[in-house]
């Protein structure tokens, strides 16, 4: 393996657990729904993946609890600004602040346990071809993500659902005027969303730095949620966006290690920076990039 | 943004403390002690060493004091927290990491009657110590073991933040390895993070994807380790001993240990004999200490006993003079036969041999 095929392996890594949960609160925001709650969830998926694949040594199951527990909270979240109609910034910023606290204390038991990380695909012949290891040797959550990015964009581009759902983000009176099933369908949204963040969450506690640690997902839920408005609620962009911020955050470290002379400081920002300018020049010049209409505002319907 | 959710959960936590605080005020007359960790203490790293030391006052003094403790809060924004529990009757308070110096200073000086103590900084009042660990001694021994393990000559070093601490910290590591390895290399990568595991690994990949056979780290989570582990290479652990999560790649850890400065403080300001002091102790108060050294050949294992204990017993400083700048001239020697106290807490130079540009 060569050092360029290094790098596109860890960018991968890298871009994947942001680009499972930014596609998750794509759907919730393109039905109208805020959840700034991501980084919570995602706490709290990568604690319950860590206990439960620990406590039933099955990977398998550890998923499936860390998408329980996006399930569950953002089925909490989802009563809150559905059934009772509340703020939704504050509800999310409270999911958040409930996720970290909750993820600390589902892991307390579990600090300082190991366990060894899901390994790569591997396809005899393709893995081994010049390249294969990016290609062919991911592991099997980057194939599921890449899967996710395009049935996202065929569902909500090409299918009635979708086309339903966006219509609910965009104008949510006028849906309901046409009688479409608003509440149920941001339901739906919701928790797919937390499912999403609970599985990014168990990726980086069962794949990328295999142990639990509280704190562990470090600001990844908010970079997620940013990434959304940038990529302008577009799955296609998000794909984009989310692998550029992953080779940018890769690649700053390379040139570091390679002391190319520049302020270590710049390099940090470097991602960010990338992110945001590569985004805001694709959004240029073509139709605006606006919110779905509908966004953060509760709706309650009439008799 | 991560320092906003930080932030809101601290104050979540500090909330709820206050409440807590108020709900025992009535039960007993003990002297209330404080500590406030900048990660979580579950990091099996600084912050949690510094619990480790929380724990220990509490076995040794429990009838005469209760503890608190405040993890996770984000240096920017630690002013509050710090205040918070000045003003829920905290006596004595600790705040350990060099990112709080300035809010405890300022907290301390609004509250003349509560004590404060502050880890690795170097601002002191009335009622504020300061204290610290001599991590580079550590440093030194962990230097000279990766020069005589390396094969490809190249070390890849993990950094934090470009302080002083973490600084004397490259250099010391680098006097060590140059001491036993002329031609040793290091390559350092700054994360600009105490704590984001995700970060810290994908810092190590790059370092081992650039040749580095070894990974030394200034960040407090095991990650690098995991994937020095994983590939076959060697690393060393931070602030506690790592080896359960780096069985075969774990050579060493450099181990802080506050547990008795900690309850010796905790007893003065109880007999009131507590002073503002700096109190900066190595191996010989055995404020540091160095894991048990495995997986290396007998004789390094010798070499790294005898460097310890060389440093332990005074008879080998890690910046004994002559230490020489990038520049290849001559550090002015302050200290006797080595870089003074001063010269080594206020570090910000490379010394000779490292080919990289020390961040402003």
């Amino acid at each position: 393996m060569g050092v360029w095929e290094a790098i596109l392996i860890t960018v991968v890594t890298a871009a994947t657990p942001l680009l499972i949960a930014a596609m998750g609160e794509l759907v919730v925001e393109r039905a109208g729904v805020l959840n700034l709650g991501i980084e919570g969830m995602m706490a709290v998926g990568a604690a319950c993946g860590f206990a439960a694949a620990i406590l039933s040594g099955s990977t398998i199951l550890g998923i499936l609890a860390a998408i329980a527990a996006g399930l569950v909270l953002s089925g909490l979240f989802a009563l809150l600004v559905l059934g009772l109609a509340t703020n939704q910034v504050a509800s999310g910023l409270a999911l958040t602040i409930l996720g970290l606290g909750l993820s600390g204390l589902i892991g307390a038991g579990f600090v300082g346990t190991q366990r060894e990380a899901i390994p790569p695909v591997y396809i005899p012949g393709l893995t081994d071809l010049p390249g294969g290891h990016v290609l062919f040797g991911e592991n099997p959550f980057v194939y599921f993500s890449l899967a996710l990015a395009f049935a996202t964009l065929w569902f909500l581009g090409r299918s009635r659902a979708g086309l339903t759902l966006r219509s609910i983000g965009e104008n949510h009176a006028s849906a309901h005027a046409l009688g479409l099933p608003v509440l149920k369908v941001r339901l739906a949204a919701i928790l797919f969303g937390g499912a999403c963040a609970g599985l990014a969450g168990a990726y980086l506690s069962l794949v990328y730095t295999p142990f639990w640690s509280p704190g562990m997902t470090a600001g990844r839920g908010w970079i997620a949620l940013a990434l959304v408005v940038f990529a302008s609620w577009r799955p296609l962009r998000l794909l984009f966006g989310a692998y550029l911020f992953g080779g940018a955050t890769v690649l700053q470290l390379h040139a570091q290690a390679a002391s190319l002379g520049i302020p270590s400081q710049a390099l940090s920002a470097f991602p960010y920076v990338a992110t945001i300018v590569a985004l805001v020049v694709m959004s240029v010049g073509r139709r605006s990039a606006t919110a779905p209409g509908s966004l953060g505002a509760p709706f309650v319907p009439d008799r | 943004m991560r320092q906003m959710f930080k932030a809101a959960a601290a104050a979540a936590l500090a909330a709820g403390l206050g409440a807590a605080a108020a709900g025992s005020a009535s039960a007993q007359e003990k002297m209330k002690v404080g500590f406030i960790y900048v990660g979580p203490v579950g990091d099996f790293g600084y912050s949690y060493q510094h619990n480790q030391g929380r724990l220990a006052v509490e076995k040794a003094l429990g009838d005469k004091v209760t503890t608190t403790f405040l993890e996770n809060v984000p240096e920017a924004d630690s002013e509050r927290s710090i205040e918070q529990l000045a003003r829920t009757g905290h006596k004595l308070i600790f705040t350990t990491s060099f990112g709080f110096m300035d809010p405890t200073v300022k907290v301390a000086k609004k509250y003349p009657n509560v004590y404060f103590e502050h880890a690795t900084g170097y601002k002191r009042e009335k009622n504020l110590a300061t204290y610290s660990a001599k991590f580079h001694e550590g440093r030194y021994v962990i230097g000279q073991i990766a020069g005589k393990m390396t094969k490809s000559n190249v070390i890849g070093y993990v950094a934090s933040f470009p302080i002083p601490e973490v600084v004397s910290g490259i250099n010391a590591f680098m006097l060590g390895a140059q001491s036993v390895n002329p031609n040793i290399k290091v390559k350092i990568v700054w994360a600009n993070t105490w704590f984001d595991p995700g970060k810290e690994a994908d810092a190590a990949k790059a370092l081992l994807d650039q040749g580095a056979d070894i990974i030394s780290q200034h960040t407090d989570s095991p990650a690098p380790l995991q994937q020095a582990e994983a590939r076959g290479k060697f690393a060393f652990g931070q602030a506690s001993d790592m080896i359960r999560f780096a069985q075969k790649a774990t050579l060493t850890s450099i181990v802080d240990n506050w547990n008795d400065y900690y309850i010796a403080r905790v007893k003065a300001a109880l007999d009131g004999s507590w002073k503002s002091e700096d109190t900066w102790g190595g191996f010989d108060a055995n404020m540091v200490n160095m894991a048990p050294f495995t997986n290396m050949p007998d004789e390094v294992k010798a070499m790294a006993t005898k460097t310890t204990a060389d440093i332990k017993s005074g008879a080998l400083n890690p910046f004994k003079c002559p230490v020489y700048g990038q520049d290849g001239k001559e550090i002015e020697c302050k200290g006797k036969g080595a870089l003074s106290d001063e010269q080594v807490l206020g570090m910000a130079f490379y010394v000779k041999g490292i080919d990289d540009q020390l961040p402003k």
